[in-house]
């Protein structure tokens, strides 16, 4: 490694010493660095950031599959996408967005007995925790069908302690079933990226020292305040990055509304997925598409400021 | 605080039990208010065990905790007047230093936490990194913060867990005088556990001994120093030198006569426990003598090792039975024995004490800290 | 009350865990089942045909199969690209590196069905077919940022000095490399490439974009199926996958806490 050499070529080189110095040694130094990045970023740049600025360009064409498609400039395909689909693009930004609060929810207290409480039970958690990723997703939302289906226990525990009246009276379900409903994609959505709450909640709490929560008690925080004032903030970074790793997915997917779902659960993934693939109306698609990365990240950006973390990766 | 008339803290036969393992047996101990005592042990002996059964860190096992007249045993860490000075210090990352002080006051409730904040951190003379995060400041510098954040509170008892162990040695003997200038300043009941018996004396006024989850001798440093009463706290605080020795007859002005290794030799009866007859003659190396000062106490040996200190000269004397005895003498111009020169030792009957035979001779010498 | 409250996390930990285990053990019980109809939702009867015939569903094997090797080509070539950028972001200063963070971390801000799309639009616009090289091609972009994720945070935490000591003890640069500091980063380097694979083995949303009527990976099988009827082989190979799968991670923690006690 070049930098193992760095103190033998240069022994005297101060420590401020600036880019001017070219000796051949300093020079070849300062190559290492982009030749061990450049296959990774070319693959990068080639297949997602050029990429983008194709979809945006076809968002903007005009023509159909089988002749083919000229660039027109029309920008009336934006207006015509957020008019037709605005519903489902608000829908979408709203599951994932209480997906991503009950995962939040649902994660810190399981991510806070792995990393503060569990012990020597530790490692089996977590790899508890990981487990049904190596079942494919999509058996697992199938599975899901399963536990929800109509003459199911749960279906029926449901109905006997009047559950699905509650769910119906929140407007999270149309009637007493509990498949086929807004219910049932969130419950799909918050399950499937529980684990990307999860484990970044974990690597943040299981930093945390102890001690400092129980200095705070001994500082007449009740384990209430002291959560508030000294356990919270200091798994903030965590919280940001499990959120995004929960929301970004959420937002784009379709999976869960689509097999959990009925036809008023369609999220903007969906509607994509059918434009490009079935209707192939590849402008309107593009169109969409672009404007979901727009929404996104301006969302991300949004939020990532206020929430003060700017260093995530 | 208003309420108390005697803030003394009371400890009643409390225990601590980790499944097989007892970390306190029964413990009864008051410590009265406004003094420094410390609790001074090896690890493991149960010190730190006790110190967070005080602070509420830990549920006793057995017994009950009284500050003055309130029994604090069945509240929780945070109901309680009682603050720590953590061993690592446990400052809060993310917040300033001054907020790190003011933390308990708001907490609590107090309309001038920032003012009291800001006194506490001039008492440790810290007022110009207020602002700070700890994280920016030296070690020593957070341990003053660890101190003001618990005192400004004005705790009925502050508790110190180590609180120097950190510190170099230098900053360590300064930490100590600042420590109780700050203690007979604010006047309050300082507990202070620590494994460093040089620094226990230094600072407290009431040392407790603990070994293995019991007390084994409390009392003011002088006092544990010059009248041991077992061979561990001989050996924890200080040094000893330990010769068997059996009690031949109990007359004779105040003294007692006893035989060690052939040799006749006399210690203060009062240094004597009632009703033993087989003992450890034990004395301090400084008050052993190189030559023959006249008295009853005489022993003759060569010297194996002589290591020069600085104020003092330490030689290992080897007696004739092989056992080795410590002597320092103070460099104050009397002349010095070489290594292989044979010589005598003498020391006056009053210097002496007495423990009781059947306890290990080694008890707690093994443990002994590195700057003992 | 007292021993409920002081429980309270550990039941609402257990809850949560439940709650997400449910799924597996399902799957792995419903593999037991022999439905009356096509969908294997309602338990009819116990049954292990479908153990003994994994295979025993048209077209389901080939979809693994093709799974497999695109998952494993993927992981490979990301992890080796993803190693190196982790090496240059965790070992080097140069000029750019904020922007490669930026790079590095933006398909991971970006929802899948936009790579999947956009990929399309290019394959389109440039003439590539669909099929299972666009399938690799996607894979390989989206796994890429999160073995650099896994192996970066690995290298940061790696002492430099060790490298020096090598070096001060007569070691080559490359030997420094070989002996010292990929045994040390191995274990980032493994964890990446067992992310990158897990995710390219469980895509549907990017592969479907991309993928011909002759490139039907599994997770595209299992959607297929869905929508047709589910045969309870999909719940055989999702159970075997499970299990493989906890068998290699408990095992690779084993291996560590070994050595580390063998170390110490």
């Amino acid at each position: 490694m070049a930098s193992v050499h760095a103190p033998q070529v240069e022994p005297q080189a101060p420590a401020l010493s600036t880019g001017s110095a070219t000796t051949p040694a300093r020079r070849r130094r300062n190559v290492v660095p982009y030749v061990l990045l450049l296959p990774g970023m070319l693959w990068l740049v080639v297949f997602f950031v050029v990429p983008m600025i194709t979809l945006a360009s076809q968002s903007l064409q005009e023509g159909s599959v089988d002749q083919g498609y000229v660039f027109t400039g029309n920008v009336g395909v934006y207006g015509e996408a957020l008019s037709q689909y605005w519903e489902q693009l608000v829908r979408s930004i709203g599951y994932a967005a209480s997906a991503t609060v009950l995962a939040l929810l649902f994660g810190y207290p399981l991510a806070y007995f792995i990393a503060q409480k569990a012990g020597r039970w530790k490692n089996i958690l977590l790899v508890l925790v990981i487990a049904p990723f190596f079942t494919s997703f999509l058996i697992r939302t199938l599975a899901r069908q399963t536990i929800l289906s109509d003459g199911g226990w749960v279906a029926t525990a449901a109905k006997t302690t009047h559950v699905t009246d509650l769910l119906q009276l929140l407007r999270l379900t149309e009637n007493d079933r509990l498949m086929a409903s807004k219910f049932a994609v969130i419950c799909g959505l918050t399950y499937n990226f529980l684990p990307f709450m999860i484990l970044p909640l974990y690597a943040s709490l299981e930093r945390l020292d102890g001690r400092l929560v129980e200095a705070a008690g001994d500082l007449y925080a009740s384990p209430r305040e002291a959560f508030r004032h000294v356990t919270w903030p200091l798994s903030l970074p965590g919280v940001v990055a499990g959120t995004l790793l929960t929301f970004i997915p959420a937002a784009g997917d379709f999976i869960n509304s689509k097999l959990l779902g009925n036809t008023n659960t369609v999220m903007i993934g969906q509607v994509i997925d059918a434009q490009f693939l079935r209707v192939l109306n590849y402008p309107l698609a593009a169109a969409l598409s672009f404007v979901l990365l727009v929404l996104i990240v301006t969302l991300v950006a949004v939020y990532v400021r206020r929430a003060g973390t700017e260093e995530l990766v | 605080m208003a309420g108390h008339e005697s803030g003394d803290l009371r400890l009643a036969g409390i225990s601590k039990q980790f499944e097989a393992f007892t970390a306190v047996h029964p413990l009864d101990l008051t410590v009265p208010a406004g003094s420094f005592f410390a609790l001074l042990g090896p690890s493991g002996c149960g010190k730190t065990t006790t110190l967070r059964m005080v602070a509420g860190l830990e549920e006793p096992t057995g017994g009950r905790i009284l500050i003055g007249d309130k029994d604090i045993t069945d509240t929780r860490a945070y109901q309680r007047n009682v603050n720590t000075v953590f061993q690592s210090y446990a400052l809060f990352p993310h917040m300033s230093v001054v907020d790190n002080v003011s933390f308990g006051l708001k907490r609590r409730g107090d309309k001038n936490a920032d003012r009291k904040a800001k006194e506490a951190l001039e008492l440790v003379q810290l007022g110009e990194v207020a602002r700070k995060r700890p994280s920016q400041l030296s070690g020593g510098m957070q341990q003053r913060v660890a101190l003001a954040r618990a005192i400004v509170n004005r705790p009925d008892v502050l508790l110190l867990d180590e609180p120097l162990g950190a510190l170099d040695l230098k900053l360590r003997r300064q930490m100590q005088i600042e420590l109780k200038r700050i203690q007979s300043e604010v006047g309050l009941t300082f507990i202070h556990v620590t494994h460093d018996q040089e620094e226990a004396m230094t600072m407290a006024d009431t040392i407790a001994v603990m070994n293995s989850g019991r007390v084994e001798q409390l009392g003011d440093p002088a006092t544990l120093y010059e009248h041991p009463r077992s061979t561990f706290v001989a050996n924890f605080l200080g040094q000893s030198n330990l010769l068997r020795a059996t009690v031949d007859r109990g007359e004779g002005n105040g003294v007692v006569e006893v035989t060690s290794h052939g040799h006749r030799l006399e210690v203060r009866r009062d240094h004597v426990p009632a009703g033993v007859r087989d003992i450890w003659l034990g004395v301090r190396p400084e008050k052993l003598r190189l030559g023959d000062s006249g008295g009853p106490n005489r022993l003759s040996g060569q010297v194996t090792d002589v290591s020069f200190t600085g104020v003092a000269t330490q030689y290992l004397v080897r007696m004739p039975w092989g056992r080795e005895l410590v002597v320092v003498q103070q460099n104050d111009g009397s002349g010095r024995a070489r290594a292989g020169e044979t010589v005598t030792i003498s020391w006056a009957a009053e210097h002496g004490f007495a423990l009781d035979a059947s306890q290990d001779a080694d008890a707690g010498a093994q443990l002994e800290d590195d700057h003992g | 009350m007292r021993w409920i409250r002081k429980h309270l996390l550990a039941f609402a930990a257990l809850a949560v865990l439940v709650y997400m285990l449910v799924p597996n053990v399902v799957v792995a019980l419903f593999s037991f089942n022999k439905p009356s109809g096509r969908y294997n939702y309602e338990w009819t009867k116990f049954s292990t045909d479908a153990w003994q015939h994994p295979c025993g569903t048209p077209g389901i094997c080939d979809s693994l199969g093709l799974s497999l090797k695109i998952g494993i080509t993927a992981s490979v070539v990301a992890t080796i690209l993803g190693t190196m950028v982790a090496f240059a972001l965790g070992r080097h200063r140069f000029r750019g590196r904020a922007s490669t963070n930026l790079l590095i971390f933006m398909p991971m801000a970006t929802p899948e069905v936009v790579m999947g799309s956009s990929l399309l639009t290019l394959f389109v616009m440039m003439g590539v077919p669909s099929g299972s090289g666009a399938i690799l091609i996607a894979h390989i972009m989206f796994c890429l940022s999160f073995v650099v994720v896994a192996v970066k945070a690995r290298v940061a935490a790696l002492d430099p000095r060790l490298e020096e000591a090598a070096a001060d003890l007569g070691a080559t640069p490359v030997q420094t490399f070989l002996r010292v500091t990929l045994p040390l980063t191995a274990p980032g380097i493994a964890a990446g490439a067992l992310l990158a694979f897990s995710l390219s083995f469980d895509d549907y949303i990017i592969t479907n974009f991309n993928a011909s009527p002759s490139s039907i990976t599994f997770p595209m099988y299992v959607w297929g199926a869905s929508t047709r009827g589910t045969p309870v082989q999909i719940n055989v190979i999702g159970t075997i996958m499970f299990l493989v799968a906890l068998v290699v991670v408990i095992g690779g923690q084993l291996l560590g806490s070994r050595r580390q006690r063998a170390a110490a």
